[in-house]
């Protein structure tokens, strides 16, 4: 089993396999009264986030409190580091006290990266700036194996802000490990240039529904955005937004999902995402069961 | 602990038809000492627990009638040698529909060694309901507890030494029925 989870592109197809069949097992957890397992006890889990999150941090400390271990919560907000401590002094700080893990969410692409050098637990990525967010894609493909009953040739569109998603490219790389034929959809200032020649990509989003088993919309990531990618919000949503007309151009079977959080009416309509088709909150059910499986493969053996 | 080389000399105990004897004797010693199997429910421990225990169950129902409720229970997570091996891979926990509160568990599990699965079992029973009362039934008992732990059902005795091995092999997960003992002095 590998060390740490800092991107998608470290787990092979066996690997995440592995990791969607553990998840399967502990998602059986959440139908039980008792919801705790004694597989890590006695070990500490560090959630560390310089970014604000609810959903992700809330998950991983649901997935480590059920396995029985120790969790530090920590923000940069209220933390010595909005007096000015580095990462790496935080990082070392971490380490005296024994951390067996670290979840780290960070503005900062790479963050885990170095992080993973200073500390000696296992590090897993929670979001890094516009890099990458593994966790996220596990669970998207666990929500897609579970309602479609296969990864291998399923078609996925992933349509939005590709550009500043890193939910989008940890997607990218998980999906086409495990055998999807990924396609990007946005308009060409908010899709990456010099991308890998198997991707597909299109202007359209219309034109790419009827082929499509999974549309993953995006969250337009303003918060991230130096310039002005498109005219106005009213004409992405318009020519990017899925909304209930553009629903029934799917095939029967396919689902919607969103990484959340949603702007309900931007990039998705209410009525969309409020469906029988939408997986969003099934999504974030998964997203415990999926971090359980990561924090036990890291963390349980030897 | 020390495991026999893979080229050791081994020696079959029980194959085929003398397996499915010891399953039958095993099925109708729950239906004598349950009074006929009812309030009872089986539980096997992966892997080859699991299909003894649906065995079990097929027999009870040949000889009497009853439908004995089966499951399976995972006890990987709750091993206390977890940490010191590489991860595991986790294997299936599934109740009967109705549960096993205030039922009788029969624990049903291959060898019967050190008593630690069975420990972890207990353990692992108490997150998942109160059953009335715990037993368990094990094909081969082969010695060397290292727990307070005794079966109430045991198809065969095995007398080994510690550096030897007993391996079950079941039609359902590796096609032959056998009872095999590799290892020790021959």
């Amino acid at each position: 089993m590998i060390k740490h989870l800092r991107s998608a592109a470290d787990l092979d197809a066996a690997t995440a396999t592995l990791i969607l069949d553990t998840a399967a097992e502990m998602a059986a957890l959440a139908g039980r009264e008792v919801k705790k397992l004694p597989a890590l006890r006695g070990r500490t889990v560090v959630n560390l986030f310089y970014e604000d999150s609810t959903r992700t941090r809330i998950s991983f400390e649901a997935a480590a409190k059920r396995l029985s271990a120790d969790v530090i919560n920590f923000s940069a907000k209220g933390s010595s580091v909005s007096k000015g401590e580095s990462l790496k002094d935080t990082a070392l700080t971490l380490q005296a006290m024994g951390a067996d893990a670290v979840v780290i969410r960070h503005s900062a692409s790479g963050a885990p990266h170095r992080l993973a050098e200073w500390v000696d637990g296992s590090v897993v990525n929670a979001g890094d700036g516009t890099h990458e967010h593994p966790t996220q894609a596990l669970l998207d493909a666990y929500t897609m194996r579970s309602r479609l009953g296969r990864l291998e040739g399923l078609r996925v569109a992933i349509v939005g802000d590709v550009l500043h998603s890193r939910v989008a490219r940890s997607n990218v790389l998980l999906l086409s490990t495990l055998g999807a034929q990924v396609t990007l959809v946005g308009p060409p200032t908010l899709i990456p240039v010099d991308l890998p020649e198997k991707l597909q990509v299109s202007y359209d989003l219309d034109s790419v529904l009827p082929d499509s088993d999974v549309v993953m919309m995006l969250r337009v990531q303003t918060e991230r955005m130096q310039d002005s990618y498109f005219p106005s919000a009213r004409e992405y949503s318009r020519r990017y937004g899925l909304d209930v007309p553009r629903l029934t151009k799917l095939p029967e079977h396919a689902i919607v999902m969103h990484p959340g959080p949603m702007n309900r009416g931007m990039e998705i309509a209410p009525e969309v995402a409020d469906s029988p088709r939408s997986t969003i909150v099934e999504q974030v059910a998964n997203g415990v069961s999926v971090r359980m499986a990561v924090l036990y493969l890291l963390l349980g053996g030897k | 602990m020390a495991q026999p080389r893979a080229d050791a000399p081994s020696k079959i105990i029980l194959e085929g038809a003398d397996l499915s004897r010891v399953v039958d004797r095993i099925a109708h010693q729950i239906l004598e000492k349950t009074s006929g199997a009812t309030g009872t429910a089986l539980l096997g421990i992966p892997t080859r627990g699991v299909p003894l225990a649906h065995r079990l169950a097929a027999r009870i129902q040949a000889f009497e009638g009853v439908e004995v409720p089966v499951g399976s229970l995972d006890i990987t997570l709750y091993r206390d040698d977890l940490r010191l091996q590489a991860t595991r891979a986790l294997g299936r926990t599934e109740l009967p529909p109705g549960g096993i509160d205030g039922l009788r568990v029969i624990l049903v599990d291959d060898v019967l060694f050190s008593g630690r699965s069975v420990r972890a079992a207990l353990d692992a029973l108490k997150d998942l309901g109160r059953p009335s009362s715990v037993q368990l039934a094990v094909l081969v008992d082969r010695g060397h507890r290292q727990l307070p732990i005794r079966a109430d059902y045991v198809g065969k005795n095995i007398p080994t030494a510690l550096s030897e091995s007993v391996r079950v092999a079941v039609t359902e997960v590796d096609g032959a029925d056998e009872v095999r003992l590799i290892g020790g002095l021959q």
